[in-house]
């Protein structure tokens, strides 16, 4: 069969089980989009490449699958650097597929063009130059198996003009076979007995679990294995969801903005067991205090993560959901005695944590709105079902903290870049991979209009996206860092013109609404929230509220600033 | 914790972009690279990469996890501590006034140079040899005069069994 570039393309999506892409067309790729109208391939029109591989990270994220993105070159390559860096960093399996002048051109400083392979080396997993059309139908067989394999991330394909346009004889290739990339999944069954060893012996012992648990699909081990062993659970931002929020045995997330118990179990517990986590410097405060009285067990997929923030007594390199599997079956063997009688020190020193320093903020029914408050009654009315996206600051941990999350893969958020403007992109990705599903992007008034123009993109392709915006008027994180540490001097944090965001709504034919009253707040949520259509709702909310607890940078995690 | 020197030999893909991505990796982490040197093998599609470098043990453990996490990274072995053998060539341009010559040539017969260009003011030698050697030879021709000089880095073998 003779197929141009183009149609290999199209022919290898089909084959990788592609249905939907996330794209923007431009000169280069017309090609493309030409056999593109011929498939019944969906294709989602954003308004800015950025949005492109934010929506496929969120699709990613929420269906489980492999987010798909077709840009032009030039400027529609560089746009996407953002969003692949915002994947790269929380492992998102992502294959974005770049446009680039005619391979004749290449270096010619051509009209858009740029060397994007060389831009995104160092923020994608992998990336290809496509030079040769008969080198296509491997290449994409191979981003697909690099972006989901092993530790997930984004593979870039930059495909020339004319490789794109040339005929060849096309065959469908076979199973990737790569002798320099060979992930390890199962994991050294002496590492584990030693972990389990461990586990028998501990007596404050806890686990720390983070996003590489939910990327393995190994939530139900995790719970399994924490409920058999009567160990308490916290996670990082990327992990929350891995473990049910309503269980006894969860501490809340950790580090900079985690609970005062989950921070205080770190400084006190003798065995930590920390899987799919990463040791970010923002869970970790100061490295030499860190869990400093523990034992550590680190499992993670990439040996990479492994010694390199915090020293360990066990590494363990595998798939954390099988990790998980075999500890549980070995815990079923183990000799704990008599567990829930061993355990009750601890664990009631734990509900003293919590209750001496609960998550706590205060509404006065005059007003103003406290974003706590919005938070609370939003978990209430969607009882934690919702898929939540979120943007970068206050917005984002607040969410974190007062949304307790029971399910994985309801809690989307850029952890590892902070990237503002990744909420409503990415909101409108989940809601395509989930239809049938509540999907909600808690936004600042900030961050919100880093990428509002996919408001355009949610009406267009009938998304009933719900965009939570608590207004507080200010760049909210920046400014409590400002408060506390740069003597209230709030430098450029004021965003004192900002679009009447009702209006707005209306303006891309959406709905809006606003609260400005504490009375207001349900009212408003039930409105919008049960509403099939793409809605901003605006939250007037307390202007100077801040998130607490908060550890300061470089700090020892148990040295929280309270309330 | 001390900060020693590590030979680190791979085999990598011979494809475009390969040394940017190693070359990146170390600058992107603010690794050190001492030397490096890149030379296809008998298999035309791979190639041999030796690089030196600097770190303490847990910088070296994680630069070897680094390097085998690129795709294109086929085996990184770790050469120092092990039983190798290292050679470097150098190319040597001294300042050969005439009372100096009969100088220059009796120390490059001694470590066993060729004399690979004579000019009017200018003699050029080739010396290959381990880093000790190297630098005992710069430091005996430093005093007469070296112009400039051009190293390859270090490539290096591990020993076979007896």
């Amino acid at each position: 069969m003779e197929l141009t570039g183009a149609q290999i393309l199209i022919e290898m999506l089909k084959s990788e089980g592609v249905d939907t892409i996330f794209g923007y067309p431009g000169g280069v790729v017309l090609e493309i989009y030409d056999e593109l109208s011929k498939t019944d391939i969906r294709h989602i029109l954003v308004r800015h490449e950025q949005g492109a591989v934010h929506a496929a990270d969120g699709y990613a994220r929420a269906g489980g699958r492999t987010g798909v993105c077709l840009v032009t070159s030039g400027p529609g390559a560089t746009n996407t650097v953002t969003g692949i860096a915002s994947a790269y960093c929380d492992s998102i399996p992502v294959v974005v597929f770049t446009g680039q002048v005619p391979t004749h051109l290449i270096g010619n400083d051509a009209f858009q063009e740029v060397d994007i392979v060389g831009i995104t080396r160092p923020c994608t997993k992998h990336n290809f130059l496509v030079k040769h059309t008969e080198d296509l139908p491997r290449i994409i067989r191979e981003a697909f198996y690099i972006a989901r394999s092993g530790r997930p991330g984004p593979v870039l394909v930059d495909l020339p003009k004319d490789v794109g346009s040339k005929k060849i004889k096309f065959e469908m290739p076979g199973e990737v076979k790569l002798r320099s990339y060979n992930p390890t999944y199962n994991p050294n069954i002496r590492q584990l007995n030693k972990v389990m060893e461990l586990v028998e012996k501990a007596e404050r012992p806890m686990i720390f679990a983070g996003g590489g648990v939910i990327l393995s699909k190994g939530s139900k081990e995790l719970t399994e294995f924490a409920r058999k062993t009567q160990i308490p659970v916290t996670t990082s931002l990327m992990g929350l969801g891995a473990f049910p929020g309503s269980d006894p045995l969860w501490l809340g997330m950790i580090g900079m903005h985690g609970t005062f118990r989950a921070n205080m179990a770190t400084g006190a517990c003798d065995l930590m067991i920390a899987v799919g986590v990463r040791f970010d410097d923002r869970v970790t405060g100061k490295t030499d205090a860190f869990a400093s009285h523990a034992k550590i067990v680190h499992i993670d997929i990439d040996p990479t993560s492994i010694r390199k923030n915090i020293p360990v007594t066990i590494p363990v390199v595998g798939d954390c959901r099988l990790a998980l599997e075999n500890l549980s079956r070995l815990a079923d063997e183990a000799n704990f005695g008599d567990l829930q009688k061993k355990r009750k020190p601890w664990l009631d020193q734990i509900v003293d944590w919590k209750s001496m320093r609960p998550l706590d903020y205060q509404q006065d029914r005059s007003g103003p709105i406290k974003p706590q408050y919005v938070l609370e009654k939003l978990y209430e009315l969607t009882k934690g079902e919702a898929i939540i996206t979120t943007e970068v600051g206050q917005n984002q941990m607040w969410t974190a903290q007062y949304y307790h999350f029971e399910k994985p893969n309801r809690f989307i958020t850029s952890g590892g870049l902070g990237c503002m403007g990744f909420g409503l992109p990415a909101a409108i990705g989940a809601q395509i991979a989930c239809p049938d599903q509540l999907v909600v992007d808690v936004a600042g008034d900030g961050s919100i209009q880093m990428n509002i123009q996919e408001m355009a993109t949610a009406v267009q392709h009938n998304l009933p996206v719900k965009i939570v915006i608590l207004n507080n008027g200010y760049l909210g994180m920046v400014r409590q860092w400002q408060e506390l540490f740069y003597g209230r001097r709030y430098s450029h944090t004021c965003m004192s013109c900002a679009p009447d965001f009702v209006k707005l709504a209306q303006a891309y034919g959406a709905v809006g609404l606003r609260a400005t009253q504490p009375s207001e707040v349900v009212p408003v949520l039930k409105e919008g929230l049960f509403s099939s259509e793409t809605v901003i709702m605006d939250f007037r909310v307390a202007s100077e509220e801040g998130v607490y607890p908060m550890v300061p940078a470089g700090a020892p995690i148990t040295e929280m600033l309270l309330v | 914790m001390k900060e020693d020197k590590h030979v680190l030999s791979m085999l990598v893909d011979n494809e475009p972009g390969v040394l940017s991505r190693i070359a990146g990796l170390f600058s992107g982490r603010g690794y050190n690279i001492e030397s490096l040197c890149v030379a296809e093998t008998m298999a035309p599609q791979v190639s041999r990469l030796t690089i030196v470098t600097k770190g303490n043990e847990p910088i070296i453990e994680q630069i070897k996890k680094q390097l085998n996490k690129l795709i294109n990274v086929i085996k990184v072995f770790e050469m120092t501590g092990q039983d190798y053998v290292q050679l470097e060539l150098a190319l040597i341009k001294i300042y050969a006034k005439p009372e100096n010559r009969a100088e220059i040539l009796r120390i490059a017969d001694i470590f066993k140079c060729k004399v690979v260009d004579v000019g009017q003011e200018y003699y050029t030698v080739e010396v290959t040899g381990d880093e000790g050697k190297l630098s005992a030879l710069l430091n005996l021709l430093k005093p007469i005069g070296i112009k400039e000089i051009a190293r390859t880095g270090i490539v290096a073998l591990f020993r076979e069994a007896k």
